[in-house]
């Protein structure tokens, strides 16, 4: 009898091993190409980011380049070594998760929605031949409409002027808020200034940039149909180039040139 | 069972049985994933795939299922198999699984493949079945293929990633049409495909369920609206 409810229960009880067997097996055999794969991808994008990918090269080779330096958020300090952390792999969004690793941030400045930021920082410098700074990379993240963007922005050696911003992973709405994804959304970043007069006055706008407006060069257009989206990003910005943000790290390189 | 049986079970449903123009099943994943072909191609050999194993595995234990369980028991088992190819894809293609994203894993929702198991797989034997869930899944890739050429082509002037059409935004000379681009433009792509089908083999048109009663004529109105 298949019917009798014994046969039920160890149909459905071996049906459900056997396939939960065959998953696990799959997920963890997996992993580690899904993870290097992660990796690859979010270099891909600090790359990009810096505007010197080039897809016919290895990553690897394109990723020397770059020159990872720890942030002491307390100080502002670039800084080679942390206890014992390791440079090359240290992810500083994991370290945010962290107790020991991270502190809240009060609610009246985290205009980002970050919650809990890492107290070591990781940064990228991109030098050219001759050792002289380029480009600075910082990875920064906050909220948008559904959930965090995480990304990284590209800074030219003046430290005020912007060179690229991707972000490697949100979820906004496709073809409104994930439109931060467009190419031609994000060209129009290059060039852009944050501070004047050492205030932060970047900001993606509603609709288009008026050119013949003085402040033009601080503005970017909005995203149509994704207010919340480009408020997102203008907070990112205003929060990660704050005091809470990166500001006196800026500061400290800026004297040390 | 002869050759030409395995035979008619493969080829039947790419045109005579469907599953997307006769039986109209499978249309979300057909609006969703056609504006690129690279990424339609992939969609087609994760669904085949899917389709064909589910058969597989669930004819091989049909005389087991326990019948007032079974459609938890295929659902178990096409949603191992969605998950297995979705890890596959994240670990061997992590770039069109990014662009799948949830289409993937919506495989488990897609009628056909439940159709079929229920509909073949719980009464045939294991082989047959799998080349009847082979044979539905190319017939679900040629009508997501042939609407993904016609929006790639037209719709962003390329095929495969690879220009075709020079865009006018190029420096070519084809407007490109952005309708195209839009998951409803699919919609109207397959409505003429069944169209056309349905113009070439005859049989595929559908009986009317009702028939429309004549209309009311003038002097019953005016006698309606007195009464009231």
């Amino acid at each position: 009898m298949n019917d009798s409810v014994l046969k039920t229960l160890t149909v459905s009880f071996v049906v459900c091993l056997f396939c939960s067997l065959i998953v696990s097996f799959a997920a963890v055999s997996l992993r580690d190409a899904q993870n290097l794969n992660k990796l690859n991808d979010q270099r891909i994008k600090i790359l990009k980011t810096a505007a010197i990918y080039n897809p016919e090269e290895s990553i690897e080779s394109q990723f020397v380049r770059l020159t990872p330096k720890f942030v002491d958020f307390s100080n502002g300090l670039l800084l080679d070594e942390f206890e014992d952390l390791d440079l090359t792999t240290y992810d500083p969004v994991y370290f945010s998760k962290q107790a020991d690793y991270s502190t809240p941030v009060p609610a009246d400045l985290d205009i980002a929605i970050v919650k809990n930021k890492e107290n070591i920082g990781k940064i990228y410098l991109l030098k050219d031949f001759n050792n002289n700074l380029e480009k600075i990379i910082l990875p920064i993240r906050g909220y948008g409409l559904w959930g965090t963007l995480y990304g990284y922005i590209a800074i030219d050696k003046d430290l005020n002027t912007i060179r690229g911003l991707e972000f490697y992973e949100h979820k906004e709405t496709p073809g409104l808020g994930a439109e931060v994804d467009n190419p031609k959304w994000k060209a129009l970043w290059d060039g852009k200034k944050i501070y004047k007069d050492g205030v932060i006055e970047i900001a993606v706008i509603k609709g288009k940039v008026d050119k013949s407006n003085k402040m033009a060069d601080y503005q970017v257009d909005g995203l149509s149909g994704a207010t919340l989206t480009s408020r997102g990003v203008t907070n990112m910005l205003a929060f990660w180039f704050s005091e809470s943000g990166y500001q006196e790290t800026l500061s400290k390189i800026n004297y040390d040139s | 069972m002869t050759v030409k049986q395995y035979k008619e079970v493969l080829t039947k449903p790419l045109l005579d049985e469907n599953p997307i123009t006769l039986q109209i099943l499978g249309i979300c994943s057909a609006l969703a994933v056609t504006s690129n072909l690279s990424v339609t191609l992939v969609m087609c050999v994760a669904l085949t795939s899917v389709v064909s194993f589910s058969n597989l595995f669930i004819s091989l234990i049909r005389n087991y299922i326990p019948s007032s369980v079974r459609i938890i028991v295929q659902m178990t088992i096409i949603a191992s198999l969605v998950i297995v190819v979705d890890e596959l894809l994240k670990a061997y293609d992590y770039e069109t699984s990014k662009k799948l994203s949830v289409f993937v894993g919506l495989i488990i929702t897609n009628c056909i493949v439940m159709g079929r198991a229920e509909a073949f797989a719980m009464k045939e034997k294991p082989f047959i079945s799998f080349i009847d869930g082979l044979g539905n899944g190319l017939g679900y890739s040629v009508i997501l293929i042939a609407v993904a050429i016609v929006r790639e082509l037209f719709g962003a002037g390329t095929l495969m990633g690879y220009e075709i059409l020079p865009l006018v935004s190029n420096g070519g000379w084809y407007p490109a049409n952005n309708l195209l681009l839009l998951p409803p433009s699919s919609f109207i792509l397959i409505g003429l495909m069944i169209w056309g089908i349905r113009a070439y083999k005859t049989d595929q048109i559908e009986a009317n369920e009702f028939k429309l009663s004549k209309h009311a004529t003038a002097p019953d109105l005016t006698k309606r609206e007195l009464n009231a």
